[in-house]
């Protein structure tokens, strides 16, 4: 999905503001969230594809304006809810107010061939990302989507996230590192001497010829 | 009739800490949360991963031009060489810092990270200044960060959008000749394993 998780390459956030030194949680209830977390993972046996979306799919200011812990709080809340483990009501009245949770409407499963293992590109091959914006959940960032690029390594097949996130199941597909120039992905905002490289699944691949 | 402006907005949420609270009782109640359990893991979390254990292949690497060639080869095993592996991190690729290339990490979705070799990532790394930032004008941004790069380096960003979680090999610095390998490994960073110093 085009949504605000979506950040790479967006202006106006500023400079990145970096502390020295950080603990590994800042407070508490950050704690909490990660045990929390864990445990959905645990009792809904999803993987991270589900999460993953459930934090994409909160209200655009509330993803903005909350931490990534309170992201994952709220999709962890938010899969609990959808799995009938506890509901939106019983958590408002333990919380003593609102909790908002994320949008519900998670997207459809993109038709697929089926599993596959064996990689149908090769290092060096001119790919271009194909362009298609689903509605659901997507790995291939919407800065790449209609670009053109080089196959540089070939990595494991994974599970493809975009069947996964929508209750799928699992559907492994090869999945490769593609060198886009900045000239390619940014035309001439983009500088000479910079390349990024972004690993991406097959699927989200078509020949450039 | 009262001039009540802002009665149509919805209330506020109820504060985070209660909210992670609701959801723990709830958890707990229902016998899907054990607490003891839960700590460990937030634990192991807290004090057995973090940039440490990069660091201590960082320096491997540099004492060993054996491991370094097995690092570039297959980082994943090569990190579990040293004892460290495990989720978000069973997927390793180390890129190598030169003369002429400098490498930068990011996620511009989320967050991925090597959790074995560095830990949870900081704040800055999930937020969306550098998220947005590190692909679109990664030299800017270094410079900004305190990093300047010649202008003939290539920078390569490498955006971990699939399964693979990296980590940035850095140069060793000149001057550390005589140091050993423990010593070297507190010259290491955390910001250089993700490519924002150039130790």
């Amino acid at each position: 999905m085009d949504g605000v998780h979506d950040v790479g390459g967006l202006d106006g956030f500023g400079a990145v503001e970096r502390v020295p030194v950080e603990p590994v949680f800042g407070e508490e209830w950050e704690r909490q969230a990660l045990a929390v977390t864990m445990a959905t993972h645990a009792v809904v046996q999803e993987g991270a594809a589900v999460f993953r979306h459930g934090i994409e799919r909160m209200e655009p200011a509330h993803y903005l304006s909350s931490s990534y812990y309170e992201h994952w709080l709220t999709s962890a809340a938010t899969i609990l809810v959808e799995a009938g483990v506890t509901s939106q009501a019983e958590l408002e009245r333990r919380a003593g107010g609102p909790f908002p949770l994320s949008r519900s409407g998670r997207g459809t499963t993109p038709h697929v061939a089926g599993p596959r293992l064996e990689p149908r590109f090769a290092p060096g091959d001119r790919v271009r990302v194909r362009e298609w914006h689903p509605r659901g959940h997507t790995r291939a960032p919407r800065y790449v989507q209609g670009k053109r690029g080089i196959v540089t390594r070939l990595d494991s097949p994974a599970n493809l996230p975009d069947v996964e996130a929508h209750g799928g199941g699992q559907v492994p597909l090869p999945t490769c590192s593609v060198r886009f120039s900045a000239r390619e992905l940014w035309g001439d905002g983009g500088a000479e001497g910079e390349a990024i490289y972004v690993d991406l699944w097959e699927f989200y691949l078509e020949e450039d010829r | 009739m009262r001039d009540e402006p802002h009665a149509h907005r919805a209330a506020p949420p109820a504060p985070v800490e209660a909210r992670v609270a609701a959801i723990e009782s709830v958890l707990v109640e229902k016998g899907l949360l054990d607490r003891a359990q839960v700590d460990a893991i937030v634990e192991h979390f807290e004090h057995n991963l973090g940039p440490m254990n990069g660091a201590k292949v960082v320096a491997r690497a540099w004492v060993d031009p054996g491991y370094k060639g097995r690092l570039l080869a297959d980082g994943t095993a090569a990190i579990a060489e040293l004892g460290f592996g495990g989720a978000e991190g069973d997927h390793m690729v180390v890129v190598e810092n030169t003369p002429t290339v400098h490498n930068l990490v990011v996620c511009t979705l989320c967050s991925c990270y090597p959790w074995p070799t560095l830990g949870l990532p900081p704040k800055w790394y999930k937020a969306p200044a550098y998220r947005s930032r590190a692909v679109r004008e990664p030299r800017a941004l270094l410079e900004e960060m305190g990093t300047l790069l010649p202008p003939d380096t290539e920078v390569r960003v490498w955006d971990s959008s699939a399964e693979t979680r990296y980590l940035v090999l850095p140069e060793r610095p000149a001057g550390t000749e005589h140091l050993s390998e423990a010593e070297l490994s507190a010259v290491v960073t955390r910001d250089s394993m993700i490519g924002v110093e150039r130790l």
